[in-house]
């Protein structure tokens, strides 16, 4: 074929940060990386840091050095010295990091000398701040703080110098194999957790089973903003209809198991999509946006305010357990251990609850998969790319967008159904704007459209809040006094907001085409349209 | 697969053939935009196979027209007719006007109101087909996934509206590889099978146009609507194109309603020729009539210039009459006035065209665009059909010929033109000269492509019995045109 010289040449268009680091490659002068700036390499880079950790000492005055408790007779005045210097000397490193090794790609002495001081700097500040019984521990401590930050820039900087060859080569098998990898994984999940982390397994499978939550509403919202464009700010609106519709469904017949509500609060979550999708279809970009985020809030402000059938504020208890064949997961006679011969573990359980989460996942994936091969798949994909051609070639663009809506909103229903059973309670709390916003920016920064990139990020978003809750370490930085699960939601959105500029269109931002006639090639972003309210 | 064809053009008969059997008729059509007139009051019929042309100076809202055929927008007055089959009467249209019905139809023939009915269904149920004048491609989507969105509507059934496809019923699978088999039909007539699994944004402009006529063709329309097909191409493809509308006019009994600015093009291939200027028909008829009509020129260029517009229009003239001289073997007498040869042309050429597409050796299409690149009209261009290629056999060997497809470049129709002309054994092909490659580029109409893609060198390594990368690929595929690529090139 004579296609392979005939690849999208733009298929790696530079795109954020990383245009500033081409064109600074391209600069003649490339090792001084600026024209003008002084002779030696390092001066430029140093120059550019003292002036980062200069602005961080005059704003990080006020707000880490100085500050006012109310004490018995008026205000008090503490100081906090240590916690100021050590935040400009991290700002100080990071900005001369990111200089050498990213920026003004510098020669390797260079590079080596910079790590080296980061290194004893780190190091040295763990001796201040460490009791004198601690000094060797606190050394090994710090060499390895500075080296892991170091070696993380570094690999940073190296994957983007290989971004190119890696996306265009690596990434389509990559993406394969780390799917069938993570599906492998998640397969085993609880028994791994169960062998290898007893201690804490409950803890750990608790956490896949809101992971895998997310990543089946992300399946179900990639439907809807990935396919066919159109921008959902209310998918939680779905989600709440889903569970409220098991949990009433539940509580006032109790034929109704977990079983046969689930298709129906499914059908039900569709329904309100088709409901939803009838005002918005004539609407474009924002104001799609806006009034879906209307509809979100005005389900929460229903269930919030209609005391009788709801409970209001009070929510619904007492929703029954899933069963296994009518087995259910309690100690003694007529329980699932019982019945198996097993010893009773509250353990149990949670694996079912693991399971069932992850073959409802798993099924949203498959539909979604053979949807998109499917003609209405395809339309959605043409709808997101162009409406007006769409409809030039007889695709009736209001059934298409009300099958999206109705089908995203389905799955949404299955993980509601599934969110009531699992927590035995629910109320109009669970399902805030905030949840629109996590299961939006998990389709967004996984990447429109990408099956791997919700589960991707998922796994960073939802296990990165919980992972971030564990930074006990850093009171070893910046004192006994620091709370780092504080600087939790700080951290988590400038990471967010990191990842965007290294790749706006998300982490797996290929599209990978529907049809093939000879050879499979991924399309770059750059050609993928977004759809309305982009 | 394709529409049969109904009806050849209107040989060059009486002036209004058009008015005979028309297969759409516009009616009073009036278009308001708040108190700005964009159409008043235009009458005009479209007729049966015809390429009927829509010109005018720019506002004369033309396109408003397309978009009102179309049903993009909704006309203020006037009703717009399409007809299915010959001679429907007028009493059903009367009777379906006054019924307040949309549409009416039954085997074969049909009345369409198209005022009435929603864009997508005259695409649907009229099949009036149409571009785009800023090209409306999907561009994130591939060349072949573009061309099997259009063929929404029959797969949707055909998969039981999703339900039936989703748990893999074979109706639907057998209807999918007929819509691939179409698309790559239609990717063979444009020219853009070797770009099937590229991005339709990633073509070039001329290329994106060929794909927007090939997509709005894989609607199966009686009607195809261009809104400046040829704006933006070079004068060799502008002469591809007309190539191409031919094509589509006469193997598929498609009639064209387009819209032109180059009057080279609008001189040259259409059979009726209606002016607008500020939403008026100011003059109707061929394109002799319509070039001589005081009205146009007034309207072109101004009244007081008239010396001047006949030099413009006689430069256009020479123009269209040099490209044509590639396609239009029976013209012998280049300075004859243009307008009056066309339908001349067109008749002669309808003669010698086979019926069938498919058993068609040459594409006429191909054959004539390789002539229309400026081959001489003698080379072996011309009579490749008769003169057989170097080293060519009546029959295959054993009757066991190779499977040439597992050559790189050489798809399932190329293989097919190959064997027309005798060439069934990668030896043979191992055993081409240059000059016998250049030969089969010209008939092939692939400048460079054989000797770029190394088919010899291909060949000489198959012949020997030995595997290219290509061809272990090529074997290891059950089908090579399932769609999902399973058990294809993974």
């Amino acid at each position: 074929m004579t296609s392979t010289d005939n690849q999208p040449a733009n298929l790696n268009r530079p795109e954020g940060a990383q245009v500033k680091r081409e064109e600074r490659l391209a600069a003649p002068n490339r090792p001084t990386g600026r024209p003008g700036s002084s002779a030696h390499p390092l001066a430029a880079a140093l120059k550019d840091s003292v002036i980062a950790a200069l602005l961080v000492a005059v704003l990080g005055f006020f707000f880490f050095a100085i500050r006012t408790e109310i004490a018995p007779g008026g205000l008090d005045v503490t100081t906090r010295w240590m916690l100021w210097i050590v935040s400009i000397l991290v700002v100080f490193f990071g900005r001369l990091l990111i200089q050498v090794f990213i920026l003004d790609e510098q020669s390797r002495g260079l590079k080596i000398a910079v790590s080296a001081a980061l290194v004893a700097a780190l190091t040295a500040i763990f001796v201040i701040n460490s009791s004198p019984g601690d000094r060797i521990g606190s050394v090994i401590f710090g060499v390895l703080i500075g080296l892991a930050a170091v070696g993380l820039v570094a690999a940073f900087a190296h994957f983007r110098g290989n971004e190119k060859a890696a996306s265009s080569i690596a990434v389509p098998g990559l993406g394969k194999w780390l799917g069938r990898a993570l599906f492998v994984f998640a397969l085993v999940l609880p028994f791994f957790f169960t062998y290898f982390f007893p201690a804490r397994d409950r803890q750990f499978i608790d956490l896949a089973i809101l992971i895998m939550t997310y990543i089946m509403l992300g399946w179900g919202l990639n439907i809807v903003v990935g396919l066919a464009g159109l921008l959902d700010l209310g998918y939680v609106a779905f989600y709440a209809v889903g569970a409220y519709s098991f949990a009433l469904l539940s509580t006032h017949y109790e034929f109704i198991g977990f079983w046969v509500a689930l298709p129906l609060a499914g059908i039900l979550a569709a329904f309100w999509g088709v409901i939803l999708g009838f005002p918005v279809l004539r609407l474009r970009g924002d104001y799609l946006a806006i009034v879906t985020l209307a509809f979100g809030e005005i389900i929460r402000v229903v269930l919030l305010n209609w005391y009788q059938f709801t409970g209001g504020p009070d929510g619904i208890s007492g929703i029954p357990k899933p069963t296994l064949f009518g087995l259910e997961f309690k100690r003694g006679e007529g329980g699932f251990a019982d019945f198996f011969g097993m010893d009773y573990d509250s353990i149990q359980r949670f694996i079912f609850l693991y399971y069932i989460i992850f073959v409802l996942a798993i099924l949203t994936n498959i539909i979604t998969m053979r949807l998109r091969k499917m003609p209405i798949g395809r339309a959605w994909e043409a709808l997101r790319e162009d409406e007006i051609a769409c409809r030039s070639l007889g695709i009736n663009t209001t059934n298409t967008k009300l099958t999206a809506f109705a089908t995203g909103a389905m799955f949404g229903g299955f993980a509601g159904s599934f969110f009531a059973t699992r927590q035995g309670f629910i109320s109009p709390e669970s399902f805030t704007f905030l949840e629109s916003a996590i299961i939006l920016a998990i389709v967004v920064l996984g990447g429109l459209g990408s099956q791997i990139g919700v589960v991707i990020a998922s796994v960073a978003m939802i296990g990165g809040i919980e992972l971030l809750r564990n930074l006990d370490f850093l009171q070893a930085v910046f004192g006994t006094g620091f709370d780092p699960t504080q600087y939790r939601m700080l951290i988590f959105g400038l990471a967010m907001v990191l990842i965007m500029v290294w790749k706006p269109r998300g982490l797996v931002s290929s599209r990978e085409p529907s049809a093939v006639y000879k050879e499979k090639k991924t399309i770059g972003a750059d050609m993928v349209a977004q759809g309305e309210g982009h | 697969m394709m529409t049969d064809v109904t009806s050849m053009p209107a040989q060059g008969g009486t002036l209004s053939s058009w008015d005979d059997d028309p297969v759409l008729t516009v009616e009073h059509l009036t278009m308001r935009f708040g108190g700005l007139v964009a159409v008043n009051d235009l009458s005009f019929n479209v007729g049966r196979g015809d390429i009927t042309a829509l010109i005018g100076p720019n506002g004369a809202g033309k396109t408003t027209v397309f978009n009102c055929v179309t049903g993009f927008y909704k006309p203020t007055e006037g009703r717009i007719v399409m007809r299915h089959g010959r001679n429907v009467p007028e009493s059903l249209i009367a009777s379906v006007t006054n019924s307040g019905e949309q549409h009416h139809h039954e085997d074969g023939s049909g009345v369409f109101l198209l005022e009435r009915m929603p864009d997508f269904m005259i695409s649907r149920r009229a099949k009036v087909a149409r571009t785009f004048q800023n090209i409306r491609l999907f561009a994130g989507m591939t060349v072949l996934e573009n061309l099997l969105v259009a063929q929404h509507n029959p797969l949707m059934v055909a998969s039981n509206f999703t339900i039936g496809g989703l748990i893999g019923l074979p109706g639907y699978k057998k209807s999918r590889a007929e819509s691939i088999d179409k698309a790559v039909y239609w990717m063979e007539q444009v020219r853009l099978i070797d770009r099937a699994d590229d991005p339709a944004g990633d073509l070039p402009y001329g290329a994106q146009r060929r794909l927007e006529i090939a997509r709005a063709m894989c609607t199966d329309p009686h009607l195809l609507c261009l809104d400046e097909p040829a704006a933006g191409l070079n004068p060799r493809e502008s002469a591809e194109l007309n190539e191409l509308l031919q094509f589509i006019r006469q193997k598929h009994g498609t009639s064209i309603l387009l819209i032109e600015h180059d009057m080279g093009v609008v001189m040259q291939i259409s059979d009726h020729i209606v002016v607008l200027d500020y939403g008026e028909k100011i003059s109707d008829g061929d394109a002799e009539f319509v070039r001589n009509d005081p009205k146009v020129i007034a309207a072109y260029l101004g009244v007081e210039d008239e010396e001047e517009v006949e030099e413009v229009l006689e430069e256009d003239a020479a123009l269209a009459a040099g490209k044509s001289v590639g396609e239009a073997p029976g013209e012998d007498s280049p300075e004859r006035p243009l307008g009056t040869t066309q339908t001349d042309v067109t008749g002669d050429e309808s003669g010698p065209v086979p019926k069938s597409a498919e058993l068609d050796p040459i594409p006429p299409a191909a054959a004539a665009s390789a002539a229309a690149l400026g081959e001489p009209a003698d080379g072996p261009a011309a009579d490749a059909a008769q003169t057989p290629m170097a080293g060519a056999l009546s029959t295959a060997r054993d009757g066991r010929p190779d499977k040439l497809t597992r050559i790189s470049g050489i798809g399932p129709v190329n293989e097919h033109k190959l064997n027309a002309h005798g060439i069934f054994h990668f030896d043979q092909i191992a055993a081409w000269t240059a000059e016998d490659v250049k030969q089969a580029e010209s008939y092939l109409a692939f400048d460079g492509r054989i000797a770029r893609e190394d088919w010899v060198g291909q060949a000489r390594q198959l012949a020997a019995g030995e595997d290219t990368e290509f061809s272990r690929r090529e074997d290891r595929k059950t089908s090579p045109r399932d769609p999902n690529g399973k058990g294809g090139a993974k």
